[in-house]
């Protein structure tokens, strides 16, 4: 287990490196041309001259590089071009609303997948498992933003409108400060996310509980004289879930893409809305800070399914 | 047998019929295109789908027909007195956005722009996920696992943010949306393909192949490939919607069609200071969306079963 976990960190280190080193190009050595982006569209070529400088991108490109990482390496991505806050407070700033907003997604995205995919494989061909089927079908061919606008629609304005003020539009309220407010304003949110992905978890846990169930091992269980719940879950379950783990490492990078979607349409101050903004007002610093922090969410997140994956199945370590 | 028959037809004798018990041989490609005949399902998708195209190409008549262009602004009779949209009237079949320009002739138009995204972008993930895949799968060793490790991390980037941090850099086009989706999509049709030539090149006939002096190209895309043919129909089936919905939430955060042109993603965008005044901006646009992508995603599911009646299928059991 310790080889496996100090392999799995070093690729997981190299595969940061690779995504770094790749804004890095993207941002400094590709031949669009940063600074006339920063200094405007009329600045004059001094303008440029002084802006590519100040900037340092007037230095070698190996030097610009050896720069760029040390700073990353401790934690600095320079300032904000508009609000000349550091771009680290920005993100610290944020980081709470777009952390309760991923975990809550990604817990409930699971828990509605597998539970529904359990619903349907043990009851195949029942009604039960044709409403599964039918709206995970529907969910899964919806775009999060759509599913966002039709809550936003349905189940924030016309209640409101019916006299029932339960969901609100927008605003996040921090869990310290009332956990109820907080999961009441997050609830929606949530359940864009989770709704949308969790079509595909279902259909998976489907098909991997039909396989098992037909196992041999199954039937033993069954025969030994266990509880149908401790067959389903303890034996059958436990085995099934492998698919669904491999699955939720790929979709680590759909669930951030659900977050920017979802913060953007009700109204949440977090990483994703800056992520945009920056974009849309051309806030390089900022723009760096948000993709190499989630890059390295991804990669963290990863390794920990990595393992959770070894821990749930011993021959994932051998290999 | 036919040269029996053709002897007859050359003697003036009537052709022989087959009977109802002669034995065809049939491909496996008509069997499948057999089943999916009688998949109501899947007819009913491809009727959809090929009425969808059919608003995209005529989407010019359309608007001729009504009289309104994609990106006329009407701003006396488009809008109310205080400046927002109107609902569905005569004149307006689908009501105005907040522009005072007709929805019906811009989700028509939008439709070209999410068929092309869909169908470009697949084709291209395609294209190189199997050359990748095959690759990869052929030729194994350290090339395999390099571009095992490759496709991986193409897969769980966190794409979004790197769309943004592209677009930010290049600036917002279709051309550009086009190229992230394809981008990141051709990897999980690369992972499959690799699979699948991995089990079918250690079948005898590659081995016959090969001692006849085929190059690895040869064997590669005459020999192999015509196998992966069915999954990746199925694959290219699939991916066209999720291109879809790719370049619609592109559009959605700006990041992809430039306005004004008229973009189902990017319609909903505008839509979204809006929808409590006026339904029908988000309704059209969205239900367009949806019945797409819905109508792609079950017709996919139904040629996978058409092929490989036996396998899992996704949606329908």
């Amino acid at each position: 287990m310790a080889r496996f976990l100090v392999r799995r960190i070093l690729l997981g280190l190299v595969v940061l490196w690779v995504i770094t080193t790749l804004v890095f190009v993207m941002f400094f050595v590709a031949p669009s041309d940063v600074s006339r982006l920063i200094a405007g569209r009329q600045a004059t070529p001094e303008t440029v001259a002084l802006v590519k400088h100040r900037l340092g991108l007037d230095r070698p490109v190996l030097e610009q590089y050896a720069t760029y990482m040390w700073n990353l390496l401790h934690g600095d991505v320079g300032y904000s071009f508009y609000n000349s806050t550091s771009v680290r407070s920005l993100i610290w700033e944020r980081l709470p609303v777009t952390l309760s907003l991923a975990v809550g997604a990604a817990v409930l995205w699971l828990v509605i997948g597998v539970a529904s995919g359990v619903l349907a494989a043990t009851r195949p061909r029942s009604p039960a498992d044709r409403i599964v089927t039918v709206t995970a079908l529907v969910f899964y061919s919806m775009p999060a933003f759509l599913l966002g606008l039709f809550f936003l629609y349905f189940l924030f304005f016309r209640l409101h409108l019916a006299g029932i003020a339960f969901f609100p539009g927008s605003g996040y309220v921090p869990l310290t400060e009332s956990p109820w407010e907080w999961a009441r304003h997050l609830i929606l949110p949530w359940f864009t996310i989770a709704l949308v992905t969790a079509a595909l978890y279902s259909r998976l846990t489907r098909g991997a509980m039909l396989d098992v169930l037909g196992e041999d091992y199954i039937r033993m269980a069954r025969a030994k004289g266990l509880r149908e719940r401790r067959v389903v879950y303890r034996h059958g379950l436990r085995s099934a879930v492998s698919p669904v783990i491999t699955q939720f490492g790929i979709d680590l990078g759909t669930l951030l893409g659900g977050v920017i979607i979802v913060e953007n349409i009700f109204g949440l101050q977090g990483l994703g809305q800056l992520a945009v903004q920056s974009v849309q007002s051309q806030d390089l610093p900022v723009i760096i800070g948000t993709v190499v922090l989630a890059s390295a969410f991804i990669v963290a997140a990863n390794i920990v399914v990595d393992i959770c994956y070894a821990l749930l199945d011993p021959r994932v370590r051998v290999h | 047998m036919s040269q029996v028959v053709g002897e007859l037809e050359r003697f003036g004798a009537p052709p022989v019929e087959p009977g109802p018990d002669a034995i065809e041989g049939r491909t496996s490609w008509q069997l499948a295109w057999a089943r999916l005949r009688r998949d109501r399902v899947a007819i009913a998708c491809m009727v959809v789908i090929a009425l969808i195209t059919l608003v995209a190409l005529l989407a010019p008549v359309i608007a001729h027909v009504v009289g309104h262009g994609p990106n006329d602004q009407y701003l006396d009779s488009g809008l109310s007195p205080e400046g927002l949209p109107r609902g569905p009237s005569s004149q307006f079949l689908f009501g105005t956005d907040d522009l005072g320009r007709d929805v019906l002739v811009r989700v028509a138009y939008g439709a070209r722009i999410s068929l092309l995204a869909g169908v470009v972008a697949a084709s291209v993930a395609v294209f190189i996920g199997v050359v990748v895949g095959l690759a990869a799968g052929y030729f194994g060793g350290t090339i395999d696992s390099f571009l095992a490790r490759f496709m991986d991390v193409v897969l769980s980037f966190p794409f979004l943010l790197f769309a943004i941090a592209l677009v930010s850099i290049v600036g917002p086009s279709l051309r550009v949306a086009i190229g992230i989706i394809a981008f990141f999509t051709w990897a999980a049709v690369g992972r499959v393909v690799r699979g699948q030539t991995l089990s079918i090149k250690e079948k005898e006939y590659i081995e016959a192949a090969r001692s006849l002096g085929a190059s690895d190209l040869r064997i590669m895309f005459v020999d192999i490939f015509p196998n992966l043919l069915a999954p990746v129909l199925v694959y290219v089936t699939l991916l066209i919607p999720a291109a879809i919905v790719f370049e619609a939430t592109l559009s959605f955060l700006g990041l992809g069609v430039v306005p004004p042109t008229a973009s189902w993603g990017s319609m909903l965008a505008e839509s979204l200071n809006y929808y409590r005044v006026a339904w029908w901006f988000v309704l059209l646009p969205g239900i367009a969306l949806l019945i797409t992508t819905l109508s792609f995603n079950l017709l996919g599911d139904s040629i996978r079963d058409a092929f490989d009646p036996r396998g899992d299928r996704l949606f329908r059991k």
